[in-house]
This record gives C-alpha cells, structure tokens and sequence, in this order.
C-alpha cells in the first residue's frame, strides 16, 4: 500500500464531521502553527516542503507565497480555487465532500500565514450540495474557535466564505475567478499586475488549489522535510488523481509520486487494469488538455525507460513523446475508442468554454470544432488535417490566457500521434462511420531510437 | 528647472527610441512612427483599460532589459506591455510576429463579411486596412458566418453586429464617458455580442463617440446621409463654441458642396480621436452656419478616403503609401471578387464625378 | 419580488464582502432569483437583482448570459443535463442521450409538451469516474443506464402528480 497523507484517515467513518475529524488528529497542526509559529516559520516549512502546485501549473507553492505584496493597511486575501471543471478532474470534489474539515485546517493554517484574514472559497455551480457541506463544517469550526475572532487566543482572526460559481470553466483561471468573485463576466485579466499585488478588489490576493491547501496540514503534522521525503525529486509528497475512462476502477485515488503509470493503471490498489477485457490504446492522464499519448509512449518514455507518475516523467520528451501531470484527471482509452471523436468533444469543450475576448482563441476554438465535425462525421478532407494543425498553431502562445494553450494542445498530441487514425477516418467516409480505427499499431513496443545527433 | 528623469532606452526593429518608464511598447513603437508600429485595433489610447484582446499588436521581445538579457518566451501584445530599459523587440523584422498576425487577422475576418464595398465604413474601417496589410488571400473557412440583422439603437446609432470584431471600445467608452452605461458585452465566446439585451436606445449626450472608436463598421451614424462612399466627401475641420464644458468643439464636417453629411471628431494617424464630441455637435449640427470653418482636412491614414483623387484604376495605388504613413500595402484585395454584393459591371474609378448612390441601383 | 426570508439571505450575502463591494452578490442572488422566480431569469427579475445589488441592468445581463447555469429562457420542470464530454462519452454517454430522446420523443434542448421535461446536453461537470452521469435539479445522477433512466423519469412524473 501506498502512503498516504491526505486519505490517511479518510475511512473512518463521520471523518467529515468536526468530532471525529477532531479526535483523529484534525486541527492538530492549525494549532501548532497558530501557537508556535510565527507566519514566516510556517512559510518555511511549506518552501522546505517542495509542495507544488495542484491545480494544474505546478507552481512552487512556498514560492507563489512569498509574492504576496504587503503594503500597509491594505487587506490580503486568500482565495480557494474550488472550480474544478477541466475534463477528466474530480479529486477536490471528493476532499470537500467527505474531508472538508481538512480542507478548512488548509485555509486556516494558509490564511494565518500569508495575513489574510478573509478567505473565499470559489466553487463550481454545479457542485450545488457541496456548498451546503462546507458551511455546516464552517460553522462547527468557528463554534470550536478556529474561525472568527482571536482563533484559540492567538490574536489572528479569519471568516471563510463559500461563493459558488455558475458554469464558466474559464472561472478555474485565477484572474478570471476572481473576476467572478467581483461579480462580474468571467474574463481572465492581463497580466500583468499579478493577483499577489493586485487581485481580488485590487488587493493582494493568493489563489490556490483545493489539494493544494489542504496538502499544507500534512505537511504541517509531519514537517516539510519530511513531507520532501516522499516522491521523486521535484515531485514530492503525494498527488490526488481522478482516474475515469475506460478502467475498471475509477475513482479518486492517493498516490506517492514515485509509482509508474504501469502500476498505476494495472494494480489492484488503483485502477485495476482496462475494462472488460481490452487493451489500453491512449491516455491523457493530466486532464483534458495536456497532450494524449499512446500505449506505447505512455508506459516509457522515447528513452526506454518505466514512465512514472511524476511531473517530470511525463513531461519527459517535452510535447513531442511526452506530455503533463496536469490536474491529475487521467483518462484512459481502451482499444474500441476513436482518437477523432474524442478530441472532438475536448474541442467542442474549450469551444463551448472560451470567454471570447481574445479573437485567437474566441474564432478558433469553433473554427476547430466544425473541422473536426467534418472529419469525425467521414466529411473531411486530407487537407483539413493539415488546416487543424495550423489552426491550433496559431492560437498557441497567442492569447490572453493559457485557455487558448489548452485548446490546441489536445488537438496538436492528437494530429501528432494519432494522424493515420485521422487520416483513416478521411479515406475511409463510410467505414469510419460504423467502426472504429482500433488499436491498430498504437501499443506495439518502440524502437528505442539511439541518441540523436543534435 | 524640469526634473530630471531617467529614460529608458529601447530599440524596435533596430531603431532606438528613448521613453519616459511605464511607456507601454506600442507607444514607443509610435514615437518612432511608420513601419514599424504595430496595428491596433482594440487599443485606444484614451480609453483605459483598453487593449490586449485583439493580438494584432503581438510583437517579440528578443531582450527583456539591460538587466535580465532573456528573451520573453511568448510574444507579447505591444498594447499591454511596458517597455524595460535596455528592451528589444522585434516587429516586422520578426517573421514569427509577421506569421502570428497573419493568424490573428485570419482570425478577425473569420466571421466578418467581406462585403466592404456595401459596408458603412467601407474606406475608414481598420480592419479592411488590416486585411490589405497582413491578410493572405483568401479564406479558408468553409462554414457559415456569424449573421445578425441591423438593429437600430436609439434614432441615432445603428448596430450591425455582424462586423463587430468584438474591441470591447465601445464598452469602454459608455462607462468612462457617459453617465450610465447601457449596452455591453452579452453571451460567451464566440457567442458573444454587442447589445442592450431588451431593446432599448442609447441615449446619453457622449454616446455618439462609440461610433468613432468603433474600428469597423459595427456602430455607424443614422444621421449620415450618405453612407457607403465617404471618399467622395470632403472633410473639413471646423469648430464651435459648444455649450457643453466636457466637449471640445473640435470636428471635422464632412461635406459635398455646401452640405453637411456627418460630423465627426477628429482623428490621429493612428485612427484614434484627438478629443471627444458631444452628441449635439456631432448629430444636431448639420448646417455650415453652425460652425467655423478652419479649412481642409488632411487624411492621415486611412486607404481609400482621398478626396477626388479617385479616378483611373492605378491611381489609389500611387495614392496608398502616402496615406499609409509611408508604409506600402501589402495587397489590395479586388472588392469585386470578394463581393456578391457590388456590382461588378459598375466600375467605381469611371464614375464621372461624385458617386451617389443611385449610380448603384438598377 | 423576494420574501422577507430571501431578503435576509441577500443582506446575509451582501455582508461576506468589504463595504461597497455589493456587486460580489451577484452571482449568488442570481442563483437565488432563479430558484424563486420560475427557474429562469427574465429581464424584469434581473431587473429587481440590479436594483438591489444598486448596480446598472446591463451589469447584470452581461453577467447571466455569460454563465451556462443561468437559463435566459423558460424551462421544463425537470431538467435533464446529461453530460457529453470526452470521459462521459468513453462511458457510452451518446447512449444514455440517444434513450432518453426516444423516450421523451424530443430532441436535444426540446422540452416535452407538458412541459414537465428539458433535455440538454453539457460540458464535464466533475463526475467523470462515474459516467455516464447527468444533472438533476441540485444534484448529480450518476452511472446512468436506461434502467436508471427510466427509474428517474417516473420518480419525476410521480412528483409531478
Ligand atoms: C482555463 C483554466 C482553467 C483552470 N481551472 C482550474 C481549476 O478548475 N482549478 C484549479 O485549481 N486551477 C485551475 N486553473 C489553474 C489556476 O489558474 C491557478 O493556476 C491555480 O488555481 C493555482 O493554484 P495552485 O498553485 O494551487 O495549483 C485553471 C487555469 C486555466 C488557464
Ligand atoms: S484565451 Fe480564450 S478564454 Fe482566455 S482570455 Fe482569450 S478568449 Fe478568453
Ligand atoms: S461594436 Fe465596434 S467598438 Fe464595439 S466592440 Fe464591436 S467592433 Fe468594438
Ligand atoms: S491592440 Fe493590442 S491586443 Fe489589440
Ligand atoms: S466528462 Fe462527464 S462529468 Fe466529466
């Protein structure tokens, strides 16, 4: 089995309410660093811990902190980015639902050390019950003195505020939500200025992730060189992934950042191999818009080696072989899916989702979507592939926010490695409309290609 | 004695500039002027907050500064972006930029009518000028365009959404200028639109500047009473003493014969407007007799509004660089194999005299 | 107009936020008017929540249009948002969409003569593990199958009753 640092406890049954979570240790570490650290101290520990961002960049968290400006008089704030919309991702449902008081302890202990002393969670609309569970745990929390004022005699006082979304992915982009916040349109902000000197009603404000926050109580509890300790490398401590698609076993599960994308698709302990028998064809295991790979450059990287699950090891090959860690939303494609139709609903998707204020990502993002239409429905033609490929060539690295970036990656990985399945689907109109590519060559093993002469 | 300020020294395209700190790339790039300025057309200098949507000002920042050498990994839109000292970019010598902006310009015209020769702003659109510039032959979008009917709002201003590119100016400007705002930015995405969601008119006394800063032909005038051949008139500057403190009085009438067609404010090289009208001037003054007249108006810019200089095909050609600021147009789109609309058979250039538009009816 | 009750709620929200920030509101007492007024926003409720929130009506029509949760038009009682992103479809969510047009004898974003039926699809609401799935009213229903489809539409039309 696996460590765990966040599931540690989450079998206990009534986890989610503030007794049990309490007599298990909950507040443990709120009250350590409220009664026996000063904020910078905690910062330290959270530099020490490597913990990175979870929310899908993988910004250094200890770092993103120490930002934050501090003019005089001036509110801070930390907001919770609770939005968790990118296909493919549900693990911070799962914490707020059966953890929230974990996720609670997070804001505290993050609030205290970064001067905030209002913090807001921002969650997806549709998450419409979720709210109700976070206010009630809210609650018991301030009714035991760790919210309000003066929390357990310290002298720091913190509100946290649950503010829901309405159905706007782009509200998960930090300036875009707290756009949202303000009340208005969901339209990210040019940066710069940076949230940490202007964010929420132009104040300093830090948003992070939901995993993210509420990895900081563990390391808390354990230290953050101790919490360094787990993982590979760059990648520490553990990282929440939602596994969905074709498995048998999906779900939300804990792992330590130092087990192979092999074992994580075929032990018992996590997905449990591919459903129903078949083979595994592709993967996108970051959410829906890091680039997807094939059987055979998933399980290794072009150098031959195990991939593992860890920033750096599916990054390995920069987008060319290989892909991100992302968000941790893994989605797995068994041998019966078509590569086209799938990365036409991802590009129906940011379609559906682009803001529409930069004209790049607002006109190409359907532009994509009607060619991949064609295709998918045996109308395309030979050309439209290359067309794809210009298309989201020229929203990349172009627009106001990495919206634009997560549009066409999907759409680049799919041309990339899959073009003879498109290919396939263009000279084969009618064939393609009642079965599928296959796996066809997508799993055999790789020729391990010797060290290019650069 | 001046205070003393540090300027920073920055380089486009090979040509150094010095700027006070805060300058934004664009601006800097206007200080130097002709070629190498980027295109703008969500920008607006007076109009804050303005910018940073359109990417058709990306340029490469090949030096971040004297301090941190490295290049910026993106290309980053001039509009929004300060200049650092030491900083070197690269515009039109970047082929990248050059490549990036032919996108963004496919982009814009994605959805946007081609019907130039039919539209109100044919001639004065920045847009159609974009196209000419940096626009490849052409389009390879084979889907149907974004289609809306004109809808009239307030008797004064007309909305075509159809060829709105979506600048957000016009936001801009009924909530910096005018007491309440009262249209804006509804739906998402490409689904987004111009409107005022239940019809309403706008009607404030500086809403009319929309139409100005509008770079195509989404808000036109109602008022104008010859829409679609501005060229054939003459602009005149002209002012009055307006009873209104906010407004400046400063126009340019635009005229055939003795007859005032529009009014409108006056205009930069660069298509901005030097300063705002108010709405009296610019729809209910339309006697010569309300204003003093200054004298002609020289067009800085823009393509093909030069006044009665419109005869014999090769002739705006010729024509275009001086206009352009120097700067030689990239191609000339053939209005009549991009038109269902206009008719071919009519050739514009052997009209003797003033157009009008009977000469386009049957 | 809001109850007593709701106005409380709004004063209540109002409150999480620095003084003259009101505009914060918005997006929950939109969710709020929603609730209370029939289930979509017309413009004369968006007209009260302006009123309300003391900022101007196109502010609050930019906002509700922007966002997917806000209906702009009238809809069915029961609202079948059944989701067709990537990780549903791998689950067979074209399916369970093609079942439940049948069933209803409407097509996608048709509501049933009785009104009592909408039929949409949407974009990942983050239940991929446990597709297909779809949004009901609050809350989810998840590892749909005809079976659990046709168990919905009668635990509908029974409350209907
Ligand atoms: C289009 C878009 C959507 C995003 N959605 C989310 C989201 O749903 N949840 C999230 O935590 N971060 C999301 N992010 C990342 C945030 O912008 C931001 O980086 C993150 O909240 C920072 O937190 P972290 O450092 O803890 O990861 C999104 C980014 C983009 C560009
Ligand atoms: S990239 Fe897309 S989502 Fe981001 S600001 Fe531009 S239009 Fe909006
Ligand atoms: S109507 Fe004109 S000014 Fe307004 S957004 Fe559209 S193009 Fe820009
Ligand atoms: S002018 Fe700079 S982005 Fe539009
Ligand atoms: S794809 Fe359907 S819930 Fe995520």
């Amino acid at each position: 089995m696996g460590r765990k640092l966040l599931f540690d406890k989450a079998h206990i049954e009534n986890i989610r309410y503030y007794d049990v979570y309490r007599a298990n240790g909950g507040y443990d570490s709120a009250e350590k660093a409220l009664k026996s650290m000063t904020p910078e101290l905690v910062l330290e520990e959270v530099k020490k811990s490597g913990l990175r961002g979870r929310g899908g960049a993988g910004f250094p968290t200890g770092l993103k902190w120490s930002f934050i400006a501090k003019p005089e008089g001036v509110p801070r704030y930390l907001v919770c980015n609770a939005d968790e919309s990118e296909p493919g991702t549900f693990k911070d449902r799962y914490l707020m639902e059966f953890l929230p008081h974990l996720l609670i302890e997070g804001l505290l202990i993050s609030s205290y050390t970064l001067g905030a002393n209002s913090c807001y969670i921002y969650i997806r609309g549709e998450y419409a019950w979720i709210p109700d569970i976070l206010e009630e745990a809210i609650a018991d929390a301030k009714k035991n003195g760790w919210l309000g004022k003066n929390i357990q005699g310290s002298g720091f006082d913190l509100e946290i505020y649950v503010q829901r979304g309405a159905g706007a992915y782009i509200c998960g982009e930090e300036t875009a939500l707290i756009e949202s916040l303000e009340g208005k349109r969901g339209n990210p902000r040019i940066k710069p200025p940076f949230p940490a000197v202007k964010g929420l009603w132009d104040c300093p404000t830090v948003v992070n992730n939901v995993e993210t926050l509420a990895t900081v109580v563990p390391i808390l509890r354990i230290g953050g060189e101790e919490y360094a300790k787990y993982g590979i490398g760059k990648s520490t401590g553990t990282k929440l992934i939602s596994a969905c698609g074709n498995i048998n076993k999906p779900g939300v599960y804990e792992i330590e950042m130092n087990i192979s994308v092999e074992e994580f698709i075929y032990s018992e302990e996590y997905c449990g191999g591919i459903a129903n028998g078949k083979r595994l064809k592709a993967c996108i295991p970051g959410g829906s818009s890091v680039p997807i790979l094939p059987a055979n450059l998933l399980l290794k990287t072009a150098k031959g080696e195990p991939r593992m699950m860890t920033y750096e090891s599916l990054s390995d090959g920069g987008f060319a072989t290989g892909t991100m860690l992302g968000s941790g939303g893994f989605i797995v494609l068994d041998e019966d899916q078509c590569i086209v139709k799938n990365t036409l609903t991802f590009a129906r998707f940011y379609h559906h989702e682009s803001c529409g204020q930069c004209s790049p990502c607002r006109e190409g993002t359907g532009w994509m979507e009607r060619v991949l239409k064609n295709i998918e429905k045996g109308k395309g033609k030979m050309s439209d592939i290359d067309l794809l490929w210009d298309i989201q060539r020229k929203i990349e690295g172009n627009t106001i926010c990495p919206l634009g970036d997560a549009a066409a990656w999907p759409v680049a990985a799919a041309i990339r490695h899959f073009r003879d399945e498109f290919e396939w689907h263009v000279l084969n109109p009618e064939e393609s409309q009642v079965r599928n590519f296959g796996l066809a060559h997508y799993a055999d093993p790789l020729e391990i290609a010797a060290p290019a002469a650069v | 004695m001046a205070e003393e300020k540090k300027l920073f020294k920055v380089k486009i395209d090979g040509i150094p500039v010095e700027v006070e700190p805060g300058t934004t790339i664009l601006n800097a790039a206007r200080q130097i002027g002709g070629d190498i300025v980027p295109p703008a057309m969500c920008y607006y200098s007076k109009l804050q907050g303005s910018g940073g949507k359109c990417r058709t000002c990306l340029v490469k920042v090949s030096k971040g500064s004297e301090a941190d050498p490295r290049p910026m990994p993106k290309l980053v839109a001039s509009c929004r972006t300060t200049v650092m000292d030491g900083m070197e970019v690269a515009n039109i010598t970047s082929p990248e930029v050059l490549e990036a902006r032919k996108g963004v310009v496919e982009f814009l015209l994605l959805n946007h009518p081609l019907d130039c020769p039919v539209c109100d702003q044919a001639g004065e659109c920045h847009l159609q000028d974009l196209g000419y510039e940096h626009g490849a032959d052409g389009t390879r979008y084979e889907f149907k365009r974004r289609e809306f009917e004109k809808i009239d709002i307030g008797d004064k201003i007309q909305l075509h959404m159809t060829r709105c590119i979506l600048c957000y100016r016009c936001v801009f400007t009924a909530d910096q200028l005018t007491e309440t705002r009262q249209h804006g930015i509804l739906g998402r995405g490409e689904a987004s639109e111009i409107s005022t969601y239940i019809h309403k008119s706008l009607d404030n006394e500086f809403i009319g500047n929309v139409i100005d800063v509008c770079p195509v032909g989404a808000l036109t005038d109602k008022t104008f009473r010859f829409k679609n051949r501005v060229w054939f008139l003459k602009p005149v500057d002209a002012h009055r003493d307006c009873e209104n403190p906010k407004c400046c009085g400063k126009t340019v009438l635009w005229l055939r014969g003795d007859e005032v067609f529009r009014v409108t404010a006056r205009k930069d090289k660069y298509g901005e407007v030097e300063a705002f009208i108010c709405d009296t001037c610019r729809f209910d003054k339309k006697e010569t007799k309300d204003w003093i007249v200054e004298g002609p108006r020289k067009v800085d810019r823009h393509s093909v509004i030069s006044q009665g200089q419109y005869v014999g095909v090769h002739k705006p050609k010729d024509a275009l660089p001086e206009v352009l600021d120097g700067r030689q147009p990239k191609l000339m789109m053939n209005i009549h194999n991009i038109s269902q609309v206009n008719r071919p058979e009519i050739d514009l250039s052997r009209i003797e005299g003033p157009a009008h538009s009977d000469d386009f009816k049957n | 107009m809001f109850s007593e009750e709701k106005l409380n709620k709004v004063k209540e929200i109002i409150a999480r936020y620095p003084q003259g920030k009101q505009k914060s509101a918005l997006l929950p007492v939109l969710h709020l008017a929603q609730e209370e007024f029939g289930g979509w926003l017309s413009a004369e409720t968006m007209d009260y929540v302006a009123s309300l929130l003391q900022i101007t009506p196109i502010e609050v029509y930019e906002v509700a249009t922007f966002y997917s949760m806000f209906n702009m038009k009238p809809v069915g009682k029961h609202v079948f948002e059944v989701c067709h992103t990537g990780p549903c479809m791998l689950r067979g969510s074209d399916n369970i969409i093609d079942y439940i047009k049948k069933k209803l004898n409407i097509g996608v974003g048709e509501t049933t003569q009785d009104g009592l039926f909408t039929l949409k699809t949407v974009e990942c609401l983050g239940a991929c593990g446990y597709a297909p799935m779809m949004q009901l009213g609050k809350h989810f229903r998840e590892h749909l199958t005809p079976e659990k489809v046709d168990e919905i539409i009668n635990e509908c039309r029974a409350k209907a009753n």
